[in-house]
């Protein structure tokens, strides 16, 4: 039954925006990475799942804004069951680490899917990174990080508006990073961004 | 009259299972040649040539409404490339909302309900005055007439123009399966496609206008479309027309077809792109297989309707 209204909602996703990953390497399902895109609109999440093969797909736990998705039960549902996300509790209400989370699952040697701007930019340009990113990579040297340009979504779906126009947003994979010994937190972002930077096409507008 | 369909139908498979030998057979001379890529692309082509029969067989069995239903997605996944290509702004987001769910629907409600008048100008008319209206409630002034011409140009590209295809079944023309009026439609149209794709590779040598189009040639334009015009006129047992006026509409269809994928190859360029999408492999995307339909509907459909309906 969950797996029925999964994929309805990717069906339905691949549908309004086509969702058709393409890149450098999309993942195989035994890897555990650190897949980290742009975020524009609350459609992101779904588009990265759809434009994964299933079998990555069931591996692969996005991180989502406890103080959103989990305000109401329904959308704790289509974020705890539909899509595997976990909830990250943005605004510490409490002592523990909010990406504890996040690291149990790179722990069991799954994937996570993560939106290192915080919050949502306005589509015209990436903002700089927060440091989750850079914690991630220095306590899992090992994993790879992959870098997830979404084109268009900031034109299907502004911030603002709950309504969705069609149009084909591509998610594009780039070429695998790491944090390198010694690197700088504040390089490193940089680094991290410009390779999400670089996968944007001249006519996506001003990302870089 | 279900013989004539059973034979067109029957023809096309033919085409297709010559044009498939065919395409294995250069493949299979010509592997390690130049050409490699070309053939690869052909092949291709023929496969999607093969699904989009197999679609347009259903149309004319399975009766008005699916054939209906299948043009509204047809113009859903044209539009759909469209914007994904042309620029939008934040103002736009309820006039595009409008265009897709709302008009886009009931366009091709109009169409499976026979309402000939609102068909006609539910879009020139009321979406033309009522979505500049709507835009102005965003309150951008920036390119707003730029942008709202936009608008207005993809709606009736995308909707209103391909509508006219599976409106063609609105007319009452005398003959008794009003479906072989498209299917005559997508045969010639396609074949002008396919013949001026031929003769350019094989005699092309004058681009038209390398601009717009580098595979586009004269020689590929006369060619194929001579030949289009031949075979249309020899399908005239399909229509209400005689051998002589079938080849009258095959010509007016070639000659707005052909418009068709040049103005839309010219739209492509100014807004920097090779394909419209890639949903069809080997053809692009949606919009640039039909982009001739686009231009040939709305004219084959209005000739038909002042000569041949009452």
């Amino acid at each position: 039954m969950i797996v029925l209204l999964s994929n309805m909602l990717l069906g339905l996703v691949r549908l309004l925006v086509g969702a058709r990953g393409v890149g450098h390497d999309l993942g195989r399902h035994d890897q555990s990475r650190i897949y980290f895109a742009n975020h524009t609109s609350h459609l992101d999440t779904l588009v990265v799942l759809a434009a994964l093969p299933g079998d990555v797909r069931r591996t692969v736990h996005p991180a989502a804004a406890l103080d959103y998705w989990g305000s109401s039960k329904g959308k704790r549902f289509i974020a705890e069951q539909l899509l595997n996300s976990i909830l990250i509790d943005r605004q510490r209400s409490t002592d523990a680490d909010p990406l504890e989370p996040v690291m149990e699952v790179l722990h069991n040697k799954e994937s996570v899917l993560i939106f290192p701007e915080g919050t949502r930019g306005h589509g015209d340009r990436i903002e700089s990174f927060r440091s989750g990113l850079y914690n991630l990579a220095a306590r899992f040297p090992d994993r790879d990080l992959v870098p997830v340009y979404l084109d268009n979504l900031s034109r299907i779906m502004p911030k603002g508006s709950f309504l969705v126009v069609p149009m084909i947003c591509t998610p594009r994979f780039g070429a695998p990073i790491r944090l390198k010994r010694g690197e700088e937190r504040r390089a490193f972002l940089d680094r991290a961004r410009d390779a999400l930077a670089e996968l944007a096409l001249p006519r996506d507008g001003g990302a870089a | 009259m279900n013989g004539t369909i059973f034979t067109v139908l029957a023809g096309i498979v033919g085409v297709l299972l010559v044009a498939s030998a065919i395409g294995a057979g250069l493949h299979y001379l010509k592997k390690d040649g130049p050409q490699q890529a070309t053939i690869a692309n052909l092949n291709q082509r023929i496969k999607a040539w093969w699904v989009m029969v197999l679609l347009l067989s259903l149309c004319v069995l399975a009766g008005k409404l699916f054939t209906t239903v299948f043009f509204a997605f047809v113009s859903f996944f044209a539009l759909r490339e469209f914007w994904s290509l042309a620029p939008s702004a934040r103002g736009d987001h309820r006039p595009l909302f409008v265009s897709f769910f709302i008009l886009l629907p009931l366009q091709y409600y109009l169409v499976a309900t026979d309402w000939y008048g609102l068909f006609s100008i539910l879009i020139p008319v009321y979406a033309f005055l009522g979505l500049a209206a709507l835009s102005t409630l965003a309150g951008d002034t920036r390119d707003f007439l730029t942008r709202n011409a936009r608008v207005t140009w993809g709606l009736m590209i995308c909707v209103y123009s391909i509508s006219h295809a599976p409106g063609l079944l609105m007319l009452d023309t005398g003959v008794q399966q009003p479906v072989l009026l498209l299917v005559y439609l997508i045969v010639v149209v396609q074949l002008s496609d396919v013949f001026q794709y031929v003769f350019g590779k094989l005699f092309g040598r004058h681009k038209l206008s390398a601009r717009i189009s580098p595979s586009k040639t004269i020689e590929g334009l006369v060619g194929g479309g001579l030949a289009a015009v031949v075979v249309g006129a020899a399908l005239y047992g399909m229509t209400p027309f005689t051998p002589l006026t079938s080849a009258a509409m095959s010509f007016a269809i070639v000659v707005s077809g052909f418009f068709g994928g040049f103005v839309l190859s010219a739209v492509k360029r100014d807004l920097a792109a090779k394909d419209w999408g890639n949903m069809i492999a080997g053809h692009g995307g949606v919009l640039d297989r039909v982009d001739s339909i686009v231009f040939a509907a709305p004219i084959f459909f209005h000739l038909v309707r002042y000569f041949y309906t009452a």
